[in-house]
C-alpha cells in the first residue's frame, strides 16, 4: 500500500510553497514513498515511555538582558535584496 | 615537496626565523590551485586579491616582538555555507548564486583573530545537503585519489582541497558525517566536535540540532590547533556551552596504555566491505601494541539511526529553509505574478532536487495529522540512540569503528536511488544524534582509495579523541601518502 498519494505530494509542496510540475509530483510521490516506507521500520520499537530527545544538550532557556542596540544600517539590510525602493524592500502585490 | 607538507608547528617556526613569509604559503596555494583546480574543482569562489594583500600585511608584522599566534599567516580554506563578510557565500545553491553576507560567522572572526589567511570558499552539497558533492549547483568536485570517485559530501571541497594540497587546511561542517566521511574517501583527518562547543553563529543552518563546524587537515596535531581556535562559546549562539576550552595539543602524548576501546559490532557488519573490516582490526591490533585494550560491544538502535535522521534533519531543514523566499536576498523569480507566485516560483527554480526533496519530507512529517507518527516518534527513537552511546560510555573510553562502509565511489554511481546514496552515512549518523565528538584519520588504502578510521568519544572530550587518533597516526604511515595529481 502506498504510504503517501500523489494528491498529498502536491498539498505537502503547497505548504512548503514550492511550485512543482505533475511530472515532478508523480516522482517525489515515489521517491517520498520509498523512504517514509523505510522510516517506518521506527515503528518496530516501542517507545511508549520514551522522552522525545530534541537536542542533546541539557540546556534551559537561554536568556540576556534587554538592552536596546543599533540595528543595522539601512544600505546593509537592502544590499541584497532582489528589489527595493524608497529604502524599503518592494514585493510583487499581496492583495489583487 | 610543498610547504603544506609540514605540520603547523613547524611552519610557525619557519616563519618565525624568517626562513619563509606568509606571502610564500599563500603563493603555494595559488600556484597548486592553478596546477591542479582544473581536474578536482574544489572551489567556488577564489578570494586571491584580498588573500595576497593580507599576506603582504601580515609579513609586515612579522619582525614586530608581539607574540605571533600559531595560526598566523596560515592560509584556509572556508566551506561555502559558513558565512563570509564581503565574500560570496552560495551554499552551493542557486538561489544564493549572488549572496554577498553583511557579516562574518563567529568561526570567520575566531580566525581573523589567529591571523589566518583566507583564501576561498569551497564547493559542497546544496546546503550541505548529500554524501557525495555532487548535489552542488555549480560544480562536481572530484576526488585527488582518483577523479573518477566522489571526493564525499557535503564538505568534499574542504576534504578535496587540502588533500590536494591547495590550503593547508579547511573548515567544513557536520550534520550526518560531512567532515568525516569526505575526510574518510579523501586521506585527510576530519572532525565532528561535541555539539555546542563550536559557535553556530553565521553557519547557514541545515539541521539546528545536529550541525557542527569542524577542521579538516592533513595531521591530528594541526586538527587540534585549528579546533582549539574555533572553539568556545558564543553569545550569539544560544546552543554553544559555555565549557573551559583544553590544551588539546597537549594531550597528545602518545600515552594510551589502559585505554578502554569498544567495537560496536553493528558498525562491522553486513553492508560493510571486507577491506574496510581488515584495516580496522589492523588498525585495533596497532592500539593493543601501544597498550589498548577492545572488546565487541552493541549500540543495538544503529539500525534505526539512519530512518531517524532523516525524518529529524528534514524536518528542521524544512523550517530553516523556509527564509529563502526571493524576500530580503538571494535569488527572486523574475516572472512571478503576486507574492504566493513569487515564493513558489523563487523555491521551486532556486533549489535543487535533493533539497526539494527533503523539504518535502520535512514539511510531510511536520504537517498535521503525521507529527506524532514520524517526526515525535523519530525524536524518541534518537533517546535511546543515544542512551546506546551512554551506556558504552559508562565501560569504555572510545568507541572505534570504519568511517564509511565502502571507498569512495564513482562519481554518478549512486544519484539514481536517493536512498543507496543515504546509506553512506550509516555509520557516521549516530554521532551527530547522541552529540558526541568524532574523528577520521587515515587507517589504510583499497585499490588505491584511502579508508578512514573513525574515533568517537564522550560529549566534550575531545582530548581523548585526539589522544588516541595522534598515538594511532604516529605508529602509522597513511598520512604522509599524497595523491598523485
Amino acid at each position: 500500500m502506498s504510504r503517501i498519494s500523489t494528491e498529498q505530494v502536491k498539498h505537502v509542496a503547497n505548504l512548503a510553497r514550492l511550485a512543482i510540475t505533475e511530472e515532478e509530483a508523480t516522482r517525489l510521490t515515489q521517491q517520498l514513498d520509498k523512504i517514509i516506507t523505510y522510516a517506518e521500520q521506527l515503528n518496530e520499537i516501542d517507545t511508549e515511555n520514551i522522552e522525545p530527545t530534541s537536542h542533546v544538550l541539557d540546556l534551559k532557556n537561554v536568556l540576556r538582558e534587554d538592552i536596546a542596540k543599533p540595528g543595522l544600517p539601512n544600505e546593509q539590510v537592502l544590499k541584497n535584496a532582489p528589489d527595493h525602493q524608497d529604502g524599503q524592500i518592494k514585493v510583487p502585490p499581496i492583495i489583487e | 615537496m610543498s610547504l603544506f607538507d609540514h605540520k603547523v608547528s613547524d611552519l610557525h617556526e619557519l616563519l618565525h626565523k624568517k626562513e619563509i613569509s606568509v606571502t610564500d604559503l599563500v603563493d603555494t596555494s595559488f600556484k597548486r590551485i592553478n596546477e591542479v583546480e582544473d581536474q578536482v574543482q574544489a572551489f567556488l569562489t577564489l578570494d586571491e586579491e584580498r588573500a595576497r594583500a593580507k599576506a603582504k600585511a601580515l609579513d609586515e608584522k612579522i619582525g614586530q616582538a608581539d607574540k605571533k599566534g600559531l595560526l598566523f599567516g596560515m592560509p584556509i580554506g572556508i566551506k561555502d555555507n559558513i558565512v563570509t563578510k564581503n565574500l560570496r557565500t552560495t551554499c552551493a545553491s542557486k538561489i544564493l548564486d549572488n549572496f554577498d553576507p553583511i557579516y562574518d560567522a563567529t568561526v570567520m572572526g575566531k580566525l581573523h583573530q589567529a591571523e589566518t589567511v583566507t583564501i576561498g570558499k569551497l564547493n559542497m552539497d546544496e546546503f550541505a545537503m548529500g554524501s557525495s558533492t555532487e548535489n552542488s549547483g555549480f560544480k562536481e568536485t572530484r576526488n585527488p585519489w582518483n577523479l573518477d570517485r566522489v571526493p564525499g559530501g557535503s564538505s568534499g571541497g574542504s576534504a578535496a582541497s587540502v588533500a590536494a594540497g591547495e590550503v593547508l587546511f579547511s573548515l567544513g561542517s557536520d550534520t550526518g558525517g560531512s567532515i568525516r566521511q569526505p575526510a574518510s574517501f579523501c586521506g585527510v583527518v576530519g572532525m565532528k566536535p561535541t555539539y555546542g562547543l563550536v559557535s553556530r553563529f553565521g553557519l547557514v543552518a541545515f539541521a539546528s540540532s545536529l550541525d557542527q563546524i569542524g577542521p579538516v587537515t592533513r595531521t591530528v596535531e594541526d586538527n587540534a590547533y585549528l579546533l582549539e581556535a574555533i572553539a568556545g562559546h558564543d553569545e550569539m549562539d544560544s546552543t554553544s556551552v559555555n565549557v573551559q576550552i583544553p590544551n588539546y595539543v597537549g594531550a597528545l602524548n602518545g600515552d594510551i596504555k589502559g585505554l578502554r576501546i569498544a567495537v560496536p559490532k553493528e558498525y562491522l557488519g553486513e553492508g560493510v566491505d571486507e577491506v574496510v573490516r581488515q584495516s580496522v582490526f589492523h588498525a585495533l591490533k596497532e592500539l593493543e601494541k601501544l597498550g589498548a585494550t577492545w572488546e565487541e560491544v552493541s549500540l543495538p538502535h544503529s539500525k534505526y539511526a539512519l530512518a531517524t535522521y532523516y525524518l529529524l534533519s528534514s524536518s528542521e531543514a524544512s523550517a530553516n529553509l523556509s527564509r529563502f523566499d526571493g524576500v530580503r536576498y538571494g535569488y527572486r523569480s523574475p516572472d512571478a505574478q503576486n507574492l504566493l507566485d513569487m515564493y513558489k516560483k523563487t523555491r521551486a527554480e532556486g533549489f535543487g532536487d535533493e533539497v526539494k526533496r527533503r523539504i518535502m519530507l520535512g514539511t510531510f512529517a511536520l504537517s498535521s495529522g503525521y507529527y506524532d507518527a514520524y517526526y515525535k516518534k523519530a525524536q524518541k527513537v534518537r533517546t535511546l540512540i543515544k542512551k546506546d552511546f551512554d551506556d558504552i560510555f559508562q565501560k569504555y573510553d572510545v568507541i572505534i569503528g570504519p568511517t564509511t562502509p565502502t571507498p569512495a565511489f564513482k562519481i554518478g554511481e549512486n544519484l539514481a536511488d536517493p536512498m543507496t546514496m543515504y546509506v553512506n552515512d550509516i555509520l557516521t549518523i549516530p554521532v551527530n544524534l547522541a552529540g558526541v565528538p568524532g574523528i577520521s584519520v587515515p587507517c589504510g588504502f583499497a585499490d588505491g582509495l584511502p579508508l578512514g578510521l573513525q574515533i568517537i568519544g564522550k560529549h566534550f572530550d575531545e582530548s581523548t579523541v585526539y589522544k588516541v587518533a595522534h598515538a594511532f597516526e604516529q605508529s602509522t604511515d597513511f598520512h604522509k601518502q599524497k595523491p598523485q595529481l
